[in-house]
């Protein structure tokens, strides 16, 4: 364990969901939580770090949990925030700024599609006026075109949804519970085609929370703590298919995916072919999809076969959002991306809450992604 | 032709016949829609207003399946699902409502541009650009 390192030594997450209370109540509950799992006090942690779109300032948090005195960093990066919060919390650390971070993202969504301001984007008020400003016509317009170029069936985005309500149902936090089979997939009400309302997730509610040590102080704080062996961000380029774009420019597969995956692996000395746990950003089946080749874990259309095996399965060679991801959890923007790193923590730790990947697996992976294009990602060792 | 009000006035190089308005740069080529000051793809400002074609085919679509939320605002009879797609103009592909068919509609469909009447959240009766099946190429 080389003192540099950056380790997670604790985690905390509320069930997702609907929830009574408010945004703060839920991210207070998600620290405390991290804090008892890693064994120590508010009053420990020396730099926090949070992150919420629309229900708070994280840090107002300190008047819940104590009025200590430390630096504490509030991101704001849509779905990429959580992944955001922890690139800053390891920068702290391995600049030699903080000795124990912690890390929290949450949020409380009212029902729906998520609304956009078309002015917040530099859009003209025609683009939202005549109906354009959905986000999900856009994930169904990337889908139909991936499928078109490399030949994906409308069974494997049923496939991707209904492996991920099956991961749900076994796990406690999840919200949804409820398996669903291929065909109800499929014949589900057309939100967007080719996308059926079960290939959709929906904004929810939740808080997660993580502690991060370095190296010189994990093995005193966890049994079995877990290295961030890498974490990187990137905006997009140009030549990138994003959401609310009037435009296009041809050939835009130019994904910021593409490039935190790269530069994640290039990080950790590892490369997609070692992965053996995997979280990718599943706002709507056909993103899971695009993201599985985008990270790297396999060929542009290779998904089609490795649905149809089951691969991605919990028992499969490369699993995949194995609590469910964002289609069994919803999504609370600030808290998603800090969910898939807490699922792979305990997934390489050994005690996932829900099904856990056989045979001890040692390398672990996440990715977000968010509008109006940034990726996250980030490679989990032990 | 003459007396209908744009929805938004930036976004046609003329309106009869519909033709919409992008810029283009002087330095790279890059051509982007709606009109823009500096070039995403080489950040120089060297854009001058340049008038898209008329005529593309079809690259990806949807159907809106359910109502967006306002500032959306859904004709008078009320909300009908309505595909919308991207339609390759050849120097840049331009999102747009498609007012064809479902049943016709495909990757590869050509389609050519048109006006179509909606209403601002104020009531007022404007038009929008939207795209129709070219019957000619077709
Ligand atoms: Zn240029």
């Amino acid at each position: 364990m080389r003192p540099e390192d950056v380790y997670v030594v604790g985690g905390g997450m509320t069930a997702f969901g609907r929830h009574d209370g408010t945004g703060l109540d839920l991210a207070e509950q998600a620290v405390r939580g991290a804090l008892d799992d890693a064994g120590v006090s508010w009053a420990d942690v020396d730099f926090a770090v949070g992150g919420s779109n629309v229900s708070g300032k994280p840090d107002s948090l300190v008047s819940r949990l104590g009025l200590t005195g430390i630096a504490f960093s509030t991101v704001k990066n849509g779905c990429a925030t959580g992944g955001v919060a922890m690139a800053t919390a390891v920068s702290a650390l391995q600049a030699g700024r903080a000795d124990l971070v912690a890390v929290v993202g949450f949020d409380k969504h009212e029902r729906g599609a998520f609304a956009a301001d078309a002015a917040a984007y530099g859009l003209g008020s025609w683009y939202a006026t005549t109906g354009m400003m959905v986000t999900t016509q856009y994930f169904a317009m990337k889908t139909r075109r991936y499928q078109h170029e490399h030949g994906i069936s409308d069974r494997t985005l049923a496939r991707i949804s209904a492996r991920a309500f099956r991961n749900g149902e076994a796990h406690p936090l999840a919200w949804r519970r409820a398996p669903l089979t291929e065909e109800e997939v499929l014949a589900a009400a057309p939100v967007n085609e080719p996308l059926t309302q079960y290939m959709f997730c929906q904004p929810s509610q939740g808080a997660v929370a993580l502690v991060l040590a370095r190296g010189d102080r994990a093995g005193d704080l966890c049994d079995t703590p877990v290295r961030l062996a890498a974490v990187t961000q990137r905006t997009r380029r140009f030549g990138s298919f994003e959401v609310f774009s009037p435009w296009l420019s041809h050939d835009p597969w130019n994904s910021p995916s593409v490039d935190a995956a790269a530069a994640a692996f290039a990080e950790a000395g590892l490369s997609p072919a070692d992965v053996q746990v995997a979280q990718l950003q599943d706002t709507d089946s056909g993103s899971e999809m695009i993201h599985l080749a985008e990270t790297g874990l396999c060929k542009h259309g290779e998904q089609e076969q490795l649905l149809a095996e089951g691969a991605t399965d919990v028992d499969g060679a490369l699993p995949v959002n194995t609590d469910g991801g964002c289609l069994a959890n919803g999504e609370p923007v600030g808290a998603s991306g800090l969910r898939q790193v807490h699922e792979v923590v305990r997934q390489l730790q050994g005690r996932a809450p829900g099904r856990q990947v056989p045979g001890g697996p040692r390398v672990g992976f996440t990715h977000v992604y968010g509008a109006p294009g940034l990726s996250a990602c980030a490679v989990l060792t032990v | 032709m003459s007396d209908v009000t744009p929805v938004d006035a930036g976004l046609f190089a003329s309106l009869d016949p519909p033709r919409l308005l992008g810029s283009r740069c002087g330095e790279c080529a890059t051509v982007v829609f709606p009109t823009a000051q500096s070039c995403p793809r080489c950040s120089r400002a060297a854009m001058a207003p340049h008038a898209l074609a008329d005529r593309g085919t079809v690259w990806s679509w949807t159907v809106q399946g359910f109502c967006p939320k306002p500032p959306y605002v859904p004709p008078v009879d009320g909300f009908v699902p309505f595909p919308v797609g991207y339609v390759d103009l050849g120097e840049v592909i331009v999102e747009g409502h498609l007012l064809v068919d479902r049943a016709l509609l495909e990757i590869g469909t050509p389609v050519r541009l048109a006006l179509e009447p909606v209403r601002t959240a104020d009531g007022d009766e404007v038009v929008t650009y939207a795209f129709t099946l070219d019957e000619e190429a077709a």
